[in-house]
């Protein structure tokens, strides 16, 4: 057998065999469960990127599940776009869990962590199938391995906030995944296919039906719900505020792109550009939605005292820019959004696993307790200003890169009006970010610090840590441990900043394939 | 005072006990009929599981446990999984897609066909069966404590 031949379906049932596979070693030992996790993601990784070199040198590749052939069986169909959003996922999804095992063990009970390795391994499978099927029923049925595995993954955490917060996703989330089940229905019914390709090929010649129109509606909603934008946003929050810290980096960084990722496929691959445009004028509604996501979530942050929900709500602004880009539908704006989703992914990932460190060592969530923190966690505090400075749009740094396409896209599609709003919520994260930046350098630490709640990070301040010795306090940094994978991903925020012409290249191939030269 | 109820409910006893081989052994035949006739892995799964969580409700949730120990319902859980993906994977190795059955190394392709299908409805079974019984073991516990 030829293994290269086969990564397609390897790259979704490796990390769901292990899911299975980690409870039976964990019995074992604990450690074990951690082992097989890191190796797994890495592995996919490694996967991922052969993938993508594949689709480089020889096109789209087309793998068929039981030799069956599509539309009849299920295809998975790996093109520029998937290959690019799939290494993102999996090298954040290595990274992540590279950090888990400091920080899971301060943040949820012992007899969960076995558990907890297993269902990251059914999310991590779940994202992955949503990239590679090329079959729409598929991706329902990865959305919902994906989101279940979500909803438990959020629930894990220590407080009983979590719970509710999980509830309140689930609820969401189910409505979601019912409306794109609506929707796949009505495309089934009318056409008799669930292959996306052949649904390109056969929807044509009705999208003036009523049920064409109405399946698109339901994709629509569903999608956005799934993704947070705007007005759908309101499960996330406190999702992202109440889930342990490594559960906060994976799905910020993974989650939604991967909802923005099946979005841009309903909307460019099953339907044609021609539809967006013309029959429907779902990009006018998206931009428009979009720009208030922007504004708002942007606006919201501000408002934060809670960093990790200053962080989510900074989230939902930036979603904005990725539905933005789309929505334009031009080959710039459409290189700006797929960009962000890796910029992006990048920048959240750092961000919330800084505020991981910060959790294991101090115990505390408030802004405030962030104050001359600079001299005691320089480390972890130089990644915070990296992923800062890259998430207000400095030059230099990711951050920059992804505006910039996104800015001359909106030129391009004559919609000056644009500008000014990615100006001022740029500005708006220099207000929400330097703050706290601010704070870091150049206050004076806030005392000894209480935890945030019993039973979280540590329940006595440790003595030589948090004492104040004249304003100054003796440099604790994090473990080596959690520190490292905050780094790569801190450095590549700024790798990608100046050596953009990798990510660049690749985006600008997948824009052009989903414009319409596929 | 629960255990009390169970002992002295003879009737109940005596029936659930001449049922439980029955129903276990209509759950296999549905488990493997599955690929020619209505049924299959879920639906003999789910019978299979039906048949234990019977033995619990009439013996109590400490004698069923005594008979199905959690360590067994979960690995039992993880087996139907990996028994299923093994089969696919052993395809892989046969030479063929993932779960293209007619590739098995056995006599003729119908034969490698039908018991790949046959494998995969084992693996399912015995895996809905342990999550059926996992879950009423989760839920009725949370009564007893």
């Amino acid at each position: 057998m030829n293994i290269a031949e086969h990564l397609p379906i390897l790259v979704i049932v490796i990390p769901l065999m292990s899911a299975i596979v980690i409870p039976l070693v964990g019995r074992i030992n604990k450690l074990f469960s951690w082992y097989v996790t890191v190796f797994i993601t890495l592995l996919s990784f490694v996967m991922s990127l052969s993938l993508l070199n594949t689709v480089i040198s020889a096109g789209r590749i087309s793998y068929w599940l039981g030799g069956w052939e599509p539309p009849w069986g299920i295809e998975y169909a790996i093109d520029y776009l998937n290959a690019f959003v799939l290494v993102i996922v999996s090298f954040i999804a290595f990274i992540v869990s590279l950090y888990a095992r400091r920080s899971i063990e301060k943040e949820i009970d012992k007899s969960k962590v076995t558990t907890f390795y297993s269902i990251y391994m059914l999310f991590i499978a779940g994202l992955m199938g949503i990239i590679v099927t090329g079959d729409i029923f598929n991706l329902y049925v990865f959305i919902e391995i994906a989101s279940l595995a979500g909803y438990a993954l959020i629930a894990v955490g220590k407080r009983r906030d979590a719970l509710m917060a999980s509830y309140n996703y689930l609820i969401l989330g189910t409505i979601a995944a019912t409306f794109i089940l609506l929707g796949i229905g009505y495309l089934y019914m009318v056409t008799g296919t669930l292959n996306m390709a052949d649904l390109r090929e056969k929807l044509p010649m009705l999208y003036e039906s009523k049920v064409v129109l109405t399946a698109f509606a339901f994709f629509t909603v569903g999608l956005s719900l799934k993704l947070a934008l705007f007005p759908l946003h309101a499960w996330l929050p406190n999702a992202y505020t109440y889930a342990p810290s490594v559960v906060s980096a994976i799905m910020a960084a993974t989650a939604t792109k991967v909802g923005a990722y099946a979005m841009l496929r309903i909307m460019f691959t099953v339907f044609k550009l021609e539809f967006d445009l013309h029959i429907v004028p779902v990009t006018q509604i998206l931009i428009i939605l979009s720009l208030v996501a922007i504004v708002a979530g942007s606006v919201i942050a501000i408002a934060q005292t809670n960093i990790k929900r200053m962080l989510a709500y900074s989230s939902i602004g930036q979603i904005g820019y990725i539905v933005l880009g789309a929505a334009l539908a031009n080959q710039t704006s459409m290189t700006g959004s797929l960009l962000h989703i890796l910029n992006h992914g990048l920048m959240k990932g750092t961000l919330f696993l800084v505020v991981g460190v910060v959790v294991y060592k101090l115990g505390i969530e408030d802004i405030a307790g962030l104050k001359g923190m600079g001299k005691k966690m320089p480390f972890t505090m130089a990644a915070f200003t990296i992923a800062g400075l890259s998430m207000i749009g400095v030059p230099l740094t990711v951050g920059f890169v992804s505006k910039w396409y996104l800015a001359t896209g909106a030129l391009s599609a004559g919609m000056w009006f644009i500008i000014p709003i990615i100006l001022a919520s740029s500005l708006m994260t220099a207000v929400y970010f330097w703050r706290i930046i601010e704070g870091i350098y150049f206050a004076a630490p806030a005392g000894i610090h209480q935890p945030a709640f019993a039973g979280y990070g540590n329940p006595e301040p440790e003595s030589q840590g948090s004492k104040q010795v004249d304003g100054f306090l003796p440099r604790d940094d994090g473990p080596p441990g959690l520190l490292i994978p905050t780094f790569i991903l801190a450095g590549l925020c700024i790798f990608f900043g100046i050596a953009a012409f990798i990510p660049v290249s690749m985006a600008g191939q997948a824009a052009t394939m989903l414009l319409g030269g596929m | 005072m629960k255990e009390r109820v169970a002992k002295d409910h003879i009737i109940r006893r005596v029936i659930a006990k001449i049922l439980i081989p029955f129903i276990q052994l209509y759950a296999l035949y549905v488990i493997a009929h599955g690929e020619l006739g209505p049924g299959g892995g879920f639906q003999g799964g789910v019978i299979l599981g039906s048949s234990i969580i019977l033995y619990v409700i009439v013996f109590g949730i400490e004698e069923g446990r005594k008979r199905i120990s959690q360590k067994v319902s979960d690995t039992l859980t993880s087996t139907g999984v990996l028994l299923y993906a093994g089969i696919g994977v052993l395809c892989l190795l046969a030479g063929g897609a993932y779960l293209e059955y007619s590739m098995l190394p056995l006599p003729t392709h119908k034969l490698a066909s039908g018991l790949g299908i046959y494998g995969i409805e084992i693996g399912v079974g015995i895996t809905v069966a342990a999550v059926m019984i996992t879950l009423f073991f989760e839920t009725a516990r949370r009564e007893d404590d």
